[in-house]
């Protein structure tokens, strides 16, 4: 795969559709970004651990009980189209 | 009026303050767009009797919530977006007696150093109007700056609030890593992003930070650790504090004049009593690579939530994916696309091995860099960056070298620690140079005190752009 195929495909992986000329100029862009990253390939990390998270917390769980959650009809509010108390989205399925 | 203290001698009647500020924006807003275009809110009053921060006008960046406030993160995607509720921060501040009088431009959903990706317009340097603010929080630090509030909070994900802090003359602080609870913050890299403060004085900074500051139940990666009383500290004398200087940020790339005012801080601070010690941060030249690649995976994780369905814009399609692509395709400006297709493939099947997961080993290896440096001492200093604010457009076309212009602020993100930014002159053409403070994680106290120190011994915080 080119590069110009290659930001194809990833626009497509991502759901983002782009013009022609975005994807000309992305795809002189991240050639550039990637080639300053491979600069990490020099650095010795045999035997060490990955760093996710600054923080050493795992899995915080709340009490199993019973609490207030968001009002459905505000947390519907900002939605581009609803009913019933529902999102709306296009059909899915075939008729 | 620049700083609280300033607000409390003159006037404790929110009437009086109220039009001292909105009469002040009013006029210097055109000049600079440090708010958004629906980002003043004359209606707002305090919603507490009394607190610490009774009728202090504070501002927000557009990416921190608050219900019923147009809450964009300055992109088209989040178009007519208003929360249903209150960030903690924002709950916070109210009940501190605060007024959250705005919302400040940004970069668009955070992604740059100069705040010209905002969806609406670019915001000005105060210092000099063709000048970028620096960013993502650009419009924060700009308001600040230009004294039209005396705090604003921003969020720091690379360099986002110290970046623009030393490009406009003001203080910026980016707390430890789970210190400030993000519920409300909308994400952008979870593993990196922190709110925290802006204001014209160390002592404001610390005060708002104290107040915002805390586990959070709502906000799983809080902390869970204690808040200093930071104030209480202040005072106290530099003598045997150990100062780290760490050889790599004083090499290469850096400008001549940002050397000298940064190096004529450790005199200030060994006039003062501190002991300057010579410290090697090794990883110091991958943070960008690393970082570049950890926020961008994270991102497009992130910006996945912004389909057209729950909340913001919807472009109509053929059918449900053709929907998703039309709206993000209209939604999301040229550096967000960018961010989340570098994002997706850093993550991709094949290439998440030799990208992501070396990332995060030497990631491991930066955070590592600092856990010995705190052997030997107390607070590390460095630039803020390299240079003094660029011009509008300067960098707009090369992402690369918008990317470096976060040099020295990265590796604080990656590690979790917490930085401050203060400062510390004006080179020739009257732009302000910011010097920054490193402390362990949740020792923000000893970079309050450090920095306090130096402010109070030197002239630059009386420092203000002329506006009028």
């Amino acid at each position: 795969m080119d590069r110009f195929e290659k930001v194809e495909y990833l626009s497509k992986l991502c759901r983002i559709g782009l013009t022609q000329e975005e994807q000309e100029l992305f795809s002189s862009q991240l050639g550039d970004i990637l080639e300053y990253v491979e600069q990490l390939k020099e650095v010795d990390v045999d035997g060490i651990e990955p760093m996710y998270h600054p923080l050493p917390i795992t899995n915080r769980m709340r009490q199993d009980s019973v609490g207030t959650s968001m009002d459905r009809k505000r947390t519907l509010e900002n939605a581009p189209q609803k009913k019933d108390g529902f999102f709306v989205v296009p059909r899915v399925i075939e008729e | 009026m620049y700083t609280i203290e300033d607000i409390l001698e003159s006037s404790r009647n929110w009437n009086l303050t109220r039009d001292y500020f909105l009469d002040r924006i009013n006029r210097l807003d055109s000049k600079i767009n440090a708010f958004t275009p629906e980002g003043l809110y004359s209606d707002a009053s305090p919603q507490a009797d009394a607190g610490q921060l009774y009728g202090i006008p504070i501002a927000i960046k557009d990416n921190i919530c608050e219900e019923g406030r147009l809450t964009t993160c300055c992109s088209r995607i989040l178009e007519g977006f208003r929360p249903i509720y209150d960030a903690t921060v924002v709950k916070k501040l109210k009940e501190a007696g605060a007024v959250i009088i705005g919302k400040t431009n940004m970069d668009e959903f955070a992604f740059g150093s100069s705040c010209e990706t905002s969806c609406y317009y670019p915001t000005k340097n105060p210092w000099d109007l063709a000048r970028v603010p620096g960013g993502s929080s650009g419009g924060s630090a700009a308001a600040v700056s230009a004294g039209m509030v005396p705090v604003a909070l921003g969020s720091d994900t690379g360099g986002s609030i110290r970046q623009p802090a030393a490009l406009c003359g003001v203080v910026g602080v980016k707390p430890t890593y789970g210190r400030v609870s993000r519920y409300g913050l909308i994400a952008f890299a979870s593993s990196l992003d922190q709110i925290g403060v802006f204001s014209n004085s160390v002592r404001d900074s610390a005060q708002v930070l104290g107040v915002i500051a805390g586990y959070d139940e709502m906000d799983s990666t809080s902390a869970d650790v204690e808040v200093d009383d930071y104030l209480s500290y202040l005072d106290t004398s530099l003598k045997g504090l150990k100062v780290g200087v760490p050889i790599e940020y004083f090499s290469e790339g850096i400008d001549p004049e940002v050397k000298h005012f940064v190096n004529n801080v450790k005199v200030v601070l060994r006039d003062l009593g501190a002991e300057l010690v010579d410290v090697t941060l090794p990883h110091t030249k991958y943070c960008v690579a690393v970082y570049y690649i950890v926020a961008t995976a994270e991102a497009s994780s992130n910006l996945a939530r912004f389909d057209g369905v729950q909340y913001g814009l919807r472009v109509e399609g053929k059918d449900l994916v053709d929907m998703y692509f039309k709206t993000r395709e209209t939604g999301f400006g040229a550096e967000a696309k960018r961010r989340i297709i570098l994002g997706t493939h850093v993550l991709s099947s094949g290439y998440y091995d030799a990208y992501y997961l070396r990332a995060q080993k030497v990631r491991a290896l930066i955070k590592q860099d600092f856990e010995n440096a705190f052997k030997e001492v107390d607070v590390i200093m460095t630039p803020t960056s390299p240079t003094p604010a660029f011009k509008l457009g300067e960098k707009l076309d090369n992402p690369l070298s918008m990317y470096l212009s976060d040099i020295f602020t990265i590796s604080v993100n990656l590690a979790g620690l917490p930085g401050l930014s203060l400062p510390c002159g004006l080179n020739n053409e009257g732009l302000p140079i910011g010097v920054q403070f490193i402390a362990q994680a949740f020792d923000e106290k000893t970079m309050f005190r450090v920095a306090y120190a130096y402010e109070q011994a030197t002239p630059w915080h009386n420092k203000h752009p002329n506006l009028e």
